[in-house]
């Protein structure tokens, strides 16, 4: 809680922590707009993201808050406007590209290799980062086994991180749902981001295991020093971790602020609620 | 841990190493006692030919998942290419072994040549389009090489696609001969050297599965958006998977052609194709110690049934049935279970269980 105090309003009509002031943003989005035929999926968002930021991203069902995601990692191309990651934009870009430039995201419907051990989940997000060339690969020349050997302690640190050393070795498929979700952040955590995309990381969590999540968000961003932009319904994780939040509601921006603007304000209620 | 699952692997990778192994020394054993009836020594290249089939198109069906029906294409690629090598090299390489060893990798390289420019089209398909494209491609490599006339003579190869379009010396010699296929090889195959490519591709596609190029691929076919979302280019790996397998089956088909002395490329079509699949599901998607286990007792079946004369494809069919219905239906397991419980079964699933292991 102690974070939100030190939140500084930026002409752009966002929030920006203190000690995320004079950095280039992680994220900075303009004016972002996709159409799929004749519907307008997303229009004229905008959004930037401090280095150390937690972001939230809410609205109601049908928002738009999925496509948004699936803009900002390159999955779809925007019709309109631009994404920057650190300053470079990622039009054209494909999601394997965007990854590698810094986004790392999660899924709304968990998407793990089911077939594989979690602790392989986790060292497929650190291909990149094992030094092993194709020919090795097939003939495990010297200096295969220290680079593997490498891969699967540093694979198991981060497993260690989200609680999870003890199921390294079962199948992703046969773990609680629960679990795959963490499972999926550690995965997207393997491939070292800049910023963590969460697509409802908290959905079908019971109250403590959400409880845990918050905790865990905080420590993610505490320890790798990443901004995270998480879309959540469930409210109190919103308002308990989330630094500032935007509401979008039929793919524009309805309100953004901090948690304690944003539940008292009237535009949010009513896209809710409905009209008094 | 990591000391565990590497031993894991390890120890289920030996299972099929010792396997191979002890196969073929009690094989070669019995043949240099005499023991082996000469049909079926006969069978013992192509045995290996067909191990080496089935552990490759593993690589692009269990482990990539994508459905491939154009196998045999390369094997033809790499058979073709092989007996074209060992021919025109009989001058200059006084070695069978060493002949056979260059005609071997030439017929890997051109398959794999072959497999990327198939694959950089056909991997961005799916599905069941992918096997129809695969298929495709498989009959028009089968027909180019049914249409292609090489001879050698005193001043080198001379490619034809047409008989009398070819341009020879009098002296010269066919060596692919359209339709006709090849003529007059020189048999240079041997088991030993079968033996070693089965080794040689274990080795390769076991390697692969347990490094991160194997587990890209693997993750590719588990969740393909999951995949590109940790940063990994799906194209780049399966077309690397499809290279590696076609290569592999051209060492395979250069083996093969060097061990009839005439062979034509109708050999090479749609049911190969089909019959490699056949082994490679029945031995398990994935898994690799399956393929080379059903690749052989699948191959030598049809050979045991022949005192059954016309009924022998029935046979054959009705036994894939069965092994089908057994492996996966969990009624017959669970009936099975039932009746080794009984007793009456117990000698039958004794045998059964020393046959696969």
């Amino acid at each position: 809680m102690g974070n939100k105090k030190r939140l500084v309003e930026i002409p752009s009509n966002t929030f920006l922590r203190e000690e995320d002031l004079g950095k280039p943003p992680v994220l900075d989005v303009r004016n972002l707009g996709i159409d799929f035929g004749g519907l307008t999926a997303v229009d004229e968002f905008n959004i930037t993201i401090g280095q150390t930021e937690i972001a939230g991203l809410i609205g109601p069902n049908g928002a738009g808050k999925t496509t948004i995601f699936n803009l900002l990692t390159g999955v779809y191309q925007p019709t309109r406007g631009c994404v920057l990651v650190k300053g470079v934009d990622i039009k054209g870009k494909s999601a394997a590209h965007v990854n590698r430039m810094g986004v790392a995201r999660t899924f709304q419907n968990i998407r793990l290799f089911s077939q594989m051990s979690a602790l392989d989940n986790v060292k497929v997000g650190m291909h990149h980062d094992i030094r092993c060339s194709f020919v090795s690969s097939m003939l495990h020349l010297p200096g295969f086994y220290k680079e593997e050997e490498k891969a699967n302690e540093k694979a198991m640190q981060l497993l260690e991180f989200m609680g999870l050393s003890e199921v390294a070795e079962m199948p992703a498929g046969s773990l609680p749902y629960g679990i795959q979700r963490r499972l999926e952040i550690v995965r997207a955590l393997a491939t070292k981001p800049s910023v963590l995309l969460l697509d409802e990381p908290a959905a079908g969590m019971n109250p403590s295991e959400t409880a845990e999540l918050m905790e865990q968000i905080r420590r993610i961003r505490d320890t790798f020093h990443i901004a995270i932009l998480l879309i959540e319904h469930d409210m109190n994780l919103v308002m308990g971790v989330c630094e500032t939040i935007a509401v979008v509601n039929y793919g524009k921006i309805i309100a953004k602020g901090t948690p304690d603007q944003i539940q008292n304000n009237p535009d949010v209620i009513e896209a809710y609620l409905g009209k008094g | 841990m990591r000391k565990n699952l590497t031993r894991k692997h390890r120890s289920s990778n030996l299972k099929t190493f010792v396997l191979v192994t002890a196969a073929f020394i009690v094989m070669q054993l019995l043949s240099s006692m005499g023991m082996l009836k000469s049909s079926v020594k006969g069978q013992l290249i192509p045995i290996c030919v067909y191990i080496v089939l089935a552990v490759s198109l593993n690589l692009v069906v269990g482990v990539s998942g994508e459905l491939s029906l154009g196998h045999a294409g390369f094997m033809g690629v790499g058979a073709f290419t092989g007996v074209v090598v060992a021919a025109s090299l009989r001058n200059m390489v006084g070695n069978d072994i060493v002949r056979l060893l260059i005609a071997m990798v030439c017929g890997g390289v051109m398959a794999g040549i072959a497999g990327g420019i198939i694959g950089i089209p056909v991997l961005r398909l799916q599905g069941d389009y992918l096997a129809i494209v695969t298929l495709a491609f498989g009959e028009i490599l089968k027909n180019i090489i049914g249409n292609l006339y090489i001879g050698t003579d005193s001043s080198g190869l001379h490619f034809a696609l047409d008989a009398s379009n070819i341009h020879m010396e009098p002296a010269g010699k066919m060596i692919l001969n359209g339709p006709m296929g090849t003529t007059g090889v020189e048999k240079i195959a041997t088991f030993g050297v079968g033996f070693a490519l089965i080794i040689f591709t274990l080795i390769v596609v076991l390697n692969l599965i347990h490094s991160k190029e194997g587990r890209a691929i693997m993750a590719i076919r588990d969740n393909r958006i999951a995949a590109e979302s940790v940063g990994l280019n799906v194209f780049s790996f399966k077309i690397k998977a499809f290279v590696v397998s076609a290569f592999l089956a051209g060492t395979a088909g250069a083996l093969y052609g060097l061990n009839y002395s005439a062979i034509t490329a109708s050999k090479f079509d749609f049911t190969t194709s089909i019959n490699i699949l056949v082994f490679v599901v029945l031995g398990g998607m994935g898994n690799i110690f399956g393929s080379v286990v059903s690749a052989t007792l699948l191959y030598i079946l049809p050979e045991m049934l022949r005192s059954l004369y016309d009924y022998r494809m029935i046979m054959y069919a009705i036994v894939l049935i069965v092994v089908m219905l057994f492996t996966w239906s969990p009624q017959a397991k669970n009936w099975i279970q039932l009746a080794s419980n009984c007793g009456v079964m117990k000698r039958f699933l004794g045998q059964r269980k020393e046959a696969e292991s």
